[in-house]
């Protein structure tokens, strides 16, 4: 069966000469539909620059990347734009909200950069947002959330464009350990029941021990030494 | 992204920082005030021209006069010419030094010119003065009149050219000095004006003053008699002058058919040209006069537009630090999928969006104050020129203003934007 995301032989360098420096030094993995990936590792690893070139943010020095089978590098940056746009969901330790706006303008962004009508956007946020049962917050602004209703906000806008994967990168790193939980659950809950496939990038033991796999970054290489020296 | 999305974003985006967005703004408003208000000055003199333009001339006549080699610094002098006039006689339109002027069969040959339905000599008199009763003598100078010309008037009624007694129109400045309290006590009496022959012989005549004539800028400025008062007056300037010389004519007024269009009339300026002519029309005498005022409400306009200029800098700065604001915003809606061309046009629009507020308001805030100003001013200062509006606001410039404002900060914006839309989504994100 063919993965939903295939790396062979992943290069990343950095800069050049004398001053390159080599992110990842040749990465080999395949994730499959509807998995839960762990990518564990130091900071300074190449852990974040891997989900980098896997979310298509990036273009790696050498080696494919391919999406359904397709080589990703054959894609114009239009058709990345339109990749990431429907197909990807993105959660980000910093959350990234628009503090000024509203939730559901926070929300209904990925809609709305795909060219979706306002009516549209709208319902298909109200959805979202009773999932994760922020409804009544939706026109609150983002700068009045606690830290984990923004994290679910964030989820929110993740899943409004009913991706395929869900990229996470650090997600519970900002919360308390309670708040975390909460938000780990949901993102889990999502991988299980929608069939969303999860890469979660994670110091997080706990986030890591409950993903279906995890692998090991270190020095810009696929550690395959004892999974649970990390 | 829709169209009606980036337009919405970029508004609300605009106003994110208000004191900053309001500074722009505000010093785009001074720059657009300024150019609308020197542009309505302009519009509103050029308008009290156009108004006035029965008062110098009627649109389907020119002034001909004998083409002349003027002594210049390639063509040597001019050779002597019999029929010349001397320096200063050269009536209303002919500049310094002699001019030749027109014999009866200059005339002739210009009314056989096709395209000429009319022609008439211009009699230039020299008055030596006038005067009233027995007051005192004054100058006075003497404006021709075309059927068709209206003067601007304080009393009276407009000159009736083909009256059988001798008729004049006094400028009010003349009142006080020559005795009269009032324009309305002037109208309907008697004037004496004199001439000096061609033997040196001071004679004179009396003509009715039946009105009189309110200062204007571009009105006439000496006194306007009729056909009958003209051609006395010329006779008795004439006496003595040797056979020949007598009918010799600074100038001739020609009809033509203003309504056949510009070319038509350029094609007669040319065939009259080509017979040895010098032909002005209305439109060529009153350009210079717009052209005067052209030039300066544009040295004017050149201050308002430095003034944008710099206002413009402000809007290259507050786009610049809105895109430093926004980096990571920037970068969460790349990495999202929007494209790098949309990410400029979110920024250029915001830019876009205060040059429209900054002109819009300042352009409103100068119809404001221009329609004040020139209310207050023709009550007071300009109150001796009835009609005249100083400031005039013509929709098509005013649109003008603000459409040019908007492309200018389109053009300010498009560095800031440039920037924006070159940011790398990951080292977005990763700014702090």
């Amino acid at each position: 069966m063919t993965p939903l995301i295939g790396v062979e032989n992943l290069h990343k360098t950095y800069g050049s000469g004398a001053t390159a420096c080599e992110a990842l030094r040749g990465v080999s993995l395949d994730i499959a539909e509807g998995e839960s990936l762990a990518i564990v590792g130091k900071s300074g690893s190449g852990k974040s620059t891997l989900m980098h070139l896997l979310a298509l943010l990036d273009r790696p020095t050498s080696g494919t990347i391919t999406l359904d089978g397709a080589d990703t590098a054959a894609l114009s940056r239009k058709e990345l734009n339109r990749t990431r746009n429907q197909a990807f969901g993105f959660v980000f330790q910093q959350f990234f909200l628009n503090a000024s706006a509203s939730v559901l303008d926070n929300v209904t962004l990925p809609l709305m950069i795909a060219g979706q009508s306002a009516r549209t956007r709208n319902t298909q946020a109200m959805a979202a947002l009773a999932q994760l049962g922020l409804e009544d917050k939706a026109h609150n602004k983002a700068k009045d959330l606690s830290g984990g209703q923004m994290q679910r906000v964030v989820i929110c806008r993740a899943l409004i464009n009913q991706p395929r994967v869900i990229f996470a990168d650090e997600p519970t790193g900002n919360l308390d350990s309670a708040t975390g939980a909460t938000v780990e659950n949901i993102l889990f809950d999502l991988n299980r029941e929608q069939g969303i496939t999860l890469v979660v990038v994670t110091h997080d033991e706990d986030v890591a021990a409950r993903c279906d796999r995890r692998i090991v970054i270190r020095d810009g290489l696929l550690w395959t030494g004892e999974q649970v020296a990390a | 992204m829709k169209p009606v999305d980036i337009v919405r974003t970029a508004f609300g985006n605009a106003f994110r920082a208000k004191l900053r967005t309001s500074l722009t703004v505000l010093a785009i408003i001074i720059g657009a005030f300024t150019l609308s208000l020197t542009n309505g000055i302009g519009t509103g003199i050029n308008n009290y021209i156009s108004d006035t333009v029965a008062g110098i001339g009627v649109d389907d006549v020119m002034t001909v006069t004998k083409t002349s080699e003027r002594a210049g610094f390639d063509t040597g002098p001019a050779e002597y010419d019999p029929n010349q006039l001397a320096a200063g006689e050269g009536g209303p339109h002919g500049g310094p030094g002699p001019v030749v002027g027109l014999t009866s069969d200059d005339i002739d040959t210009i009314a056989g010119v096709e395209g000429v339905i009319r022609v008439a000599p211009v009699k230039n008199v020299s008055l030596d003065y006038v005067q009233h009763g027995n007051g005192k003598k004054y100058q006075l100078s003497l404006s021709q009149f075309a059927p068709g010309m209206r003067a601007e008037l304080a009393a009276g009624s407009q000159i009736d050219l083909e009256a059988h007694e001798a008729q004049i129109v006094l400028p009010e400045p003349y009142l006080e000095p020559l005795g009269f309290t009032t324009a309305d006590a002037a109208v309907g009496r008697e004037v004496t004006l004199a001439v000096t022959n061609v033997t040196g012989a001071q004679t004179t005549t009396t003509a009715t003053i039946v009105g009189v004539a309110a200062p204007g800028i571009v009105s006439v400025a000496g006194a306007i008699p009729n056909d009958v008062l003209l051609n006395t007056l010329f006779d008795l300037q004439s006496v003595g002058a040797a056979p020949g010389t007598a009918d010799l004519f600074a100038s001739a007024s020609v009809w033509f058919d203003a309504n056949a269009g510009d070319a038509a009339t350029t094609a007669l300026q040319k065939r009259l040209s080509d017979a040895g002519f010098t032909a002005t029309t209305l439109a060529d005498q009153l350009g210079t006069m717009t052209s005067v005022i052209d030039v300066i409400v544009m040295v004017l306009s050149g201050f308002a537009v430095i003034a944008l200029l710099a206002a413009s800098i402000g809007i290259v700065n507050t786009l610049y630090m809105a895109v430093q604001e926004r980096t990571r915003e920037v970068g969460l809606m790349k990495a999202m999928g929007l494209s790098s061309a949309r990410v400029f046009a979110l920024f250029s629009v915001e830019a876009v969006v205060i040059g429209l507020l900054g002109s819009a308001l300042g352009v409103a805030a100068a119809v404001v104050v221009g329609k004040a100003a020139s209310a207050a001013l023709a009550n007071s200062v300009l109150s001796a020129m009835p009609g005249l509006s100083i400031v005039a606001f013509n929709p098509l410039t005013v649109a003008l203003v603000v459409l040019g404002v908007m492309a200018l900060a389109f053009l300010a914006g498009t560095m800031p934007a440039l920037r924006a839309a070159k940011q790398d989504p990951i080292a977005s994100l990763r700014y702090e």
